[in-house]
């Protein structure tokens, strides 16, 4: 008889352990003894994950938010974590799900605009083609039952052109004015159908984006009030040092919670 | 010891309908252009309609990653025997080309559900129905996608299409001119939008109203494309937003 016992470690291969408890009449069958096999196992589960991304495009390029938290289960582990990284001249990628998976996308990325630098011809990879790597990329890693557990936003500006993109951790992509992830997309989102419009400014598009942190803020119980803004354009990349948004709890439906069913909690 | 249950699935449903409608000369090829998951919207704005070849269109909706895989995969094949045979690809050699692709992913299929429309060899509207393994019928008419248990009956009411059991086979391909078709192909999403949440629904703008020419409104489209012995020609009809 034996009974399975799981590691607690994510990826394809896990070692499972058996408890062997032979059922022959020798004598070694009296200890019991584990045996380990390599096997492969297609379940994967985020274990420190950030929370929403925000981004839209304004006059002069995009705009991307994303707060700095790591969350592990519904423990808040993490609060400075930077989930919006430069890539290359032209682009800003910001991440949401497993941080972990993110920091190796990353390296990935190194790799490729290191060999694209590496030809010394001119030419830089834009925000298009980065979008298309990544989507390729996520894709791939879902055909293979081993998925990089993130949702990825991609926005960048190249000759003048602005770009921001999408992709999901099964492959899905798209390219839109303004996208967000995770809650975002719940909550985010109609705020930017609404309020989004061609050529915003620098000040207004910060304003937008501050209004959807703050609702996400309110309602995600995994955001934390510590976020940061960044910009690029045609010029550069600027990732704003972190700061928090200002909250207002002085409602008058909060002074006495119980007034109008008073219990013993 | 109780089975595990992957925490995630491979696939997704990103919505939307096509329909294509062969004509004497002419093929007309719709679909929406929104982009769901579960009950949110991600892209009011994205094209399932992708031109593989001169006299050929695909509509295509489903699993949008793999759809996007397919498109590439298509379009790369399409250019490989560009090469080799130094012309473009007919409707009916792409039509076996899809039909091979998907059946090569049986069993990991393609989750997507394809209509391929566009000119046969003689300058006659041709369209491809398939489903997401690679069986394959050519026809007169066909809608796939959410919203295609709504349309066909209706298609099939309006092109009184004739029986495929009949002998001689007789033409399933419309006699319609190509303004009745596409007019006939706006009703069909005006009909479908009304009931199914994952295909955008319609608004028709009357012509006379000043704003509507031209400008861009920022809602759901429809995206119409018709293949005709002139070349392929796009057309957007505006929508509502619900």
């Amino acid at each position: 008889m034996t009974r399975d016992i799981d590691c607690a470690w994510a990826g394809p291969w896990t070692w499972v352990g058996c408890l062997n408890k032979s059922s022959g009449k020798s004598r070694q069958a009296q200890a019991p003894t584990i045996v380990m096999f390599l096997v492969q196992q297609d379940t994967e589960l985020p274990y420190v994950t950030g929370t929403s991304v925000v981004a839209l495009k304004y006059k002069d390029g995009i705009l991307m938010a994303a707060d700095m938290g790591g969350s592990y289960g519904s423990t808040i582990r993490y609060k400075s974590v930077e989930r919006i990284k430069p890539i290359g001249k032209h682009s800003l990628l910001g991440a949401s799900g497993e941080i972990s998976d993110f920091q190796e996308l990353l390296r990935n990325l190194d790799e490729l605009i290191l060999y694209d630098n590496m030809w010394d011809d001119g030419n830089s990879l834009g925000p298009k083609e980065l979008h298309s790597y990544l989507t390729r990329v996520m894709y791939n890693r879902r055909n293979k039952f081993d998925p990089l557990w993130n949702s990825l936003v991609l926005g960048g500006v190249k000759n003048g052109q602005k770009y921001l993109g999408m992709v999901s951790m099964i492959g899905v992509n798209f390219e839109d004015s303004h996208v967000a992830t995770g809650f975002g997309n719940h909550l985010a989102r109609p705020i930017l159908r609404d309020e989004w419009h061609e050529n915003l400014s620098y000040e207004d598009g910060v304003k937008l984006l501050e209004k959807c942190m703050r609702v996400l803020l309110y309602r995600d119980r995994s955001a934390v009030n510590k976020l940061q803004i960044a910009k690029i354009t045609e010029e550069g990349t600027t990732i704003s040092q972190p700061y928090a948004l200002k909250t207002f709890w002085g409602f008058t439906a909060f002074q006495n919670p119980t007034a109008g069913a008073e219990g013993s909690w | 010891m109780t089975k595990q249950h992957p925490a995630w699935s491979p696939y997704d449903n990103n919505g939307g309908t096509c329909v294509a409608i062969a004509g004497a000369d002419y093929c007309v090829t719709a679909a929406d252009t929104r982009m769901s998951t579960g009950y949110s919207i991600l892209s009011r704005d994205y094209s399932k309609i992708i031109k593989l070849a001169d006299k050929c269109v695909m509509a295509s909706s489903g699993f949008q990653a793999d759809v996007k895989a397919l498109q590439k995969l298509l379009a790369a094949r399409h250019l490989i025997y560009q090469h080799q045979h130094n012309k473009q690809m007919s409707c009916p050699a792409m039509g076996q080309l899809l039909s091979n692709t998907l059946y090569y992913k049986r069993f990991f299929p393609y989750y997507s559900f394809n209509v391929l429309g566009g000119l046969d060899n003689e300058g006659k509207g041709c369209v491809y129905t398939y489903d997401a393994v690679g069986s394959y019928e050519r026809v007169g008419y066909s809608s796939q996608g959410s919203g295609s248990t709504l349309i066909m009956p209706f298609l099939d009411n309006q092109l009184k299409s004739p029986s495929p059991l009949l002998l001689p086979a007789q033409d399933a391909v419309t006699p319609l001119s190509e303004a009745e078709a596409v007019d006939l192909v706006k009703t069909c999403f005006a009909s479908a939008t009304e009931r199914d949440i994952y295909t955008a629904s319609f608004f028709l703008f009357p012509p006379s109203l000043p704003l509507c020419d031209g400008i861009f409104v920022g809602g759901d489209k429809l995206e119409i494309v018709v293949l005709n012995k002139d070349g392929i020609h796009r057309e957007y009809m505006e929508l509502r937003k619900d």
